[in-house]
């Protein structure tokens, strides 16, 4: 691609970032604040190095999260259910991990296999439930999602509660310390900092890893392909139903990570106030960096970004809930420009090919 | 005789295609008159531009003796053109009588007023002598039924001039008639009636006028007193072949394709195509012939793998391949040209070298050992193409809905030859394109051909079928009805055996 239609296709999210402060600004006046002062006091209060530790931290979870969600967009499904995947397959990973200890290593490795494995196998009925029932995978990832939030509720309850805990809530065991991720403060001298988790590095290979699965290898270009024209996909012999659960399982492996970042960096444990809201957050954000790796990763930070700093607003007396309408108008300015510059690039395309024919 | 439709000149180019060229077409009112012509003449390109959907490059309508210009179906309707399609536009789970008002006023919260529409349509029925139930459910009705409701629809808008597009492709012959009759009583009544169809006889039996278009022209408007069917089908087949130049090769002996009495039938029981044998033999082109609709489509379908058999075996160089998967049909040598491009050969928003790989993932040119794909080989393989079958394009990373219908179908063609197939199927291989690219196509299937190449080829244009292929094998509603040598059949006795007028 010609390196005007390469700044252009970038244009898009930088157009939709303005014009959603364009209007949060207006927003801002018609309740009788200063917006400029109000994104001031936000950016200051997001750039300290305490927020910028906070904002990396929730990233992670955003970022994997829009992965999983991504996987299956890009051949057209839609995975709704990354939310109850990647909490069923913490609550196991958090229970399992907690009942043994080995070094700290191999440890680790289990619980994130573990996770994996129970999340895909989660997505895997929606998968199944698709190709053999017909039925759309948003119905049942969705229906998948309200069961999955009982069978929690009731296993962490019953099964996996703490035993002997006098706790009044229920909650797993704590890992034990092998299980535990270090923080990476050391690494990087941010010792009066508070813990900068050491999934950050899981968070990055894992996009490494998406990118040379959907764009370098075999299997991606099937999806991508399945994606943008699925009755071509099918003529050049591509088994639909088989794809289908191979990527509702892909997608679900990669929801597995989201609860860890968390889990081993911080909580140790599942418990009732584990942070849940992360899958349907991952669409937002897939949506945004448009299933792209580096596009995710910097609508994860923006996102973040955006979180982190509102918390300032309600000390100087702004709502905090204008940055939830800013990520609104963000992700919807952004569908339609991001349309506006796919036809620009097709007409463009189109121009230079009948150029050719004239020549 | 008043003229309710007068056209000048009317032309529309698509990239690459003349889809209609100096169109001058004149309708009587109060008749039926009836345009026929091979799928492609160009007949629904000139019902969309009379009934608003598409606009024509250059020429004007006249509606009723004025000049005006339609550039939507809702304008189309409020000069009292109405259109009923082939495929039919009711919400099956309202009534007749709702699917008849819907969308006759703009949405508000008001009462519906079913009562005060329900005595105006039964006068409208009344009128033409069109009689359904208003009170039933759409999903209850045959389609024969559902049929004369779209006819209600477009007459209680105010139709005087009723665009019918290939109303008889899906009825049975009793409703033919009843539609037949229908039609007569709304001529008697002042309507005019534009009927589509390929079918002569139908034609010959219903229309006052007949109009025959071919390759985008009108050819001639004949009344349909002093013409025989064989007449219609010389003007829409035309006469003259082209003559391509003599073999010099032979068709070898070796059976490359094999297929053993195959049968299908779909879900609820019909009969797809019934007990089809043919061979396909090395450095030979055998052609399909057959109106669309008689089964060819679903046999090369069932080659292909996508579709399954219910009885019969099918062979490709010695093996049986009924139980293989499209994929491995794809990779033990067959290569297939679809009938649409657009939507069953390409990615339309992949660049030309994404292209290239289509239906080809799997094999070891372009994937490592690493499971990923080897774009170097890609793009080597989508130059040579693009130089071999002078594909007119910037560069390979050009998207394919960039190009032009003909250098998107040059495109295919050489991504299925190129790779050295032992059988190719070709789908209509040149349907649609421009002159240019057709001949280079034709060019390249005869070069195979002698190569040693066994082609499968199916067409819809007659001229190509004769011109191309060694042998002739000719579908009737599913069976395979006739094998001929090309070198001494004409378009109208092909006609004849696709049509069942001949046995």
């Amino acid at each position: 691609m010609k390196l005007r239609l390469r700044i252009a296709s970038l244009s898009a999210p930088l157009i939709a970032l303005a014009i959603s402060f364009g209007l949060s600004s207006l927003i801002l006046l018609f309740i009788g604040k200063d917006p400029v002062e109000t994104f001031q006091i936000m950016f200051e209060y997001g750039t300290k190095g305490k927020s910028i530790v906070s904002i990396i931290n929730r990233s992670i979870p955003l970022y994997i999260s829009a992965i999983a969600v991504a996987v299956g967009f890009k051949m057209g499904l839609f995975n709704i259910g990354v939310e109850g995947q990647y909490l069923m397959g913490s609550l196991i990973a958090a229970f399992v991990g907690s009942q043994f200890s080995i070094i700290t290593p191999i440890h680790i490795l289990f619980i994130i296999l573990i996770a994996v494995s129970s999340s895909a196998l989660w997505a895997a009925i929606a998968g199944y439930l698709k190709v053999k029932k017909g039925i759309h995978e948003v119905i049942s990832t969705i229906m998948l999602n309200y069961i999955g939030t009982g069978l929690i509720s009731y296993s962490l309850t019953n099964i996996f509660d703490e035993p002997g805990s006098d706790y009044e809530l229920p909650r797993t065991p704590e890992l034990p310390e092998s299980g535990k991720m270090p923080p990476l403060n050391n690494l990087f001298n941010l010792e009066d900092l508070q813990d900068l988790h050491g999934f950050v590095f899981v968070a990055i290979i894992v996009g490494i890893f998406y990118y040379w699965l959907v764009w370098k290898t075999t299997l991606g270009f099937d999806l991508r392909i399945t994606g943008s024209n699925p009755v071509a996909a099918k003529f050049s012999g591509i088994n639909p139903n088989r794809l289908i659960v191979v990527a509702m399982v892909t997608s679900g492996g990669f929801a597995g990570l989201v609860g860890l970042g968390p889990l081993l960096g911080y909580f140790h444990r599942f418990t009732i106030d584990f942070p849940t809201g992360l899958g349907f957050a991952g669409i937002g954000v897939a949506l945004l960096g448009r299933n792209h790796p580096f596009g995710m990763a910097v609508g994860a930070l923006l996102f973040a970004f955006l979180e982190r700093s509102s918390q300032i607003l309600d000390l100087n007396d702004v709502p905090k809930e204008i940055e939830q309408m800013m990520q609104a108008f963000i992700l919807l300015i952004v569908v339609v420009f991001y349309e506006i510059i796919r036809r620009f690039i097709v007409k463009q395309q189109i121009k230079d090919a009948s150029k050719k024919v004239e020549t | 005789m008043n003229e309710a439709i007068k056209t000048n000149n009317i032309s529309k180019t698509y990239p690459g295609v003349l889809a209609n060229s100096n169109v001058s077409i004149t309708i009587n009112e109060s008749s039926i008159h009836a345009v026929v012509g091979e799928n492609g003449a160009g007949k629904s390109t000139l019902m969309k531009i009379l009934y608003g959907m598409i606009k024509p490059d250059s020429g004007n309508i006249e509606i009723f003796d004025n000049s005006v210009s339609i550039s939507s179906p809702k304008e189309a309707i409020n000069l009292g053109i109405g259109m009923v399609h082939q495929h039919f536009m009711l919400a099956k789970n309202l009534t007749v009588l709702e699917n008849i008002i819907l969308g006759i006023d703009r949405a508000s919260l008001k009462n519906l007023g079913l009562n005060k529409y329900k005595k105006q349509i039964q006068d409208v029925m009344k009128t033409y002598s069109l009689d359904i139930d208003l009170n039933m459910f759409v999903d209850e009705l045959s389609v024969g039924e559902k049929q004369r409701v779209e006819i209600i629809k477009v007459l209680f808008r105010g139709a005087k001039i009723l665009i019918l597009d290939e109303p008889t492709a899906v009825l049975v012959p009793q409703e033919v008639k009843e539609l037949f009759k229908n039609l007569e009583d709304l001529k008697n009544n002042g309507v005019t009636i534009i009927f589509i169809s390929h079918k002569l006889d139908e034609v010959l039996e219903i229309a006052d006028e007949i109009s025959v278009m071919r390759s985008g022209k009108l050819i001639d408007t004949v009344t349909n007193k002093n013409v025989s069917k064989t007449d219609l089908a010389e003007m829409m087949i035309g006469k003259s072949l082209p003559t391509p130049p003599p073999r010099t090769t032979k068709t070898k002996q070796n059976i490359v394709l094999d297929v053993k009495d195959i049968t299908s039938k779909t879900i609820d029981g019909r009969e797809v195509f019934n007990n089809i044998s043919f061979n396909v033999f090395e450095s030979e082109i055998l052609g399909i012939a057959g109106v669309e609709g008689n089964g060819q489509k679903e046999v090369v379908e069932a080659i292909i793998g996508i579709d399954d058999i219910e009885s019969g075996e099918i062979h490709f160089g010695g093996n049986n391949i009924k139980n293989q998967s499209t994929r491995e049909r794809l990779e033990s040598g067959i290569s297939f040209i679809p009938e649409d491009r657009q939507l069953q050969a390409m990615i339309m928003d992949m660049n030309l070298t994404n292209n290239v790989i289509i239906g080809r993932q799997n094999i070891e040119k372009y994937k490592s050992n690493f499971a990923t794909v080897k774009t170097k080989n890609a793009v080597k393989e989508s130059e040579k193409i693009i130089s071999l079958f002078d594909v007119k394009t910037p560069n390979t990373s050009t998207l394919a809905t960039a190009l032009s219908g003909g250098n998107q179908q040059k495109f295919v063609v050489g991504r299925e030859l190129e790779d050295d197939p032992g059988l190719l199927i070709a789908s209509q291989p040149t349907r649609g394109i421009d002159i240019g690219a057709q001949a280079l196509i034709w060019d390249k299937l005869r070069e195979s051909r002698d190569e040693g190449l066994a082609v499968l080829l199916i067409s819809a244009d007659l001229e190509e079928l004769i011109g191309l292929s060694d042998r002739i094998i000719v579908f009737y509603q599913g069976k395979l009805v006739k094998e001929l040598k090309s070198d001494n059949v004409s378009p109208e006795d092909l006609g004849g055996y696709m049509t069942g007028l001949k046995k």
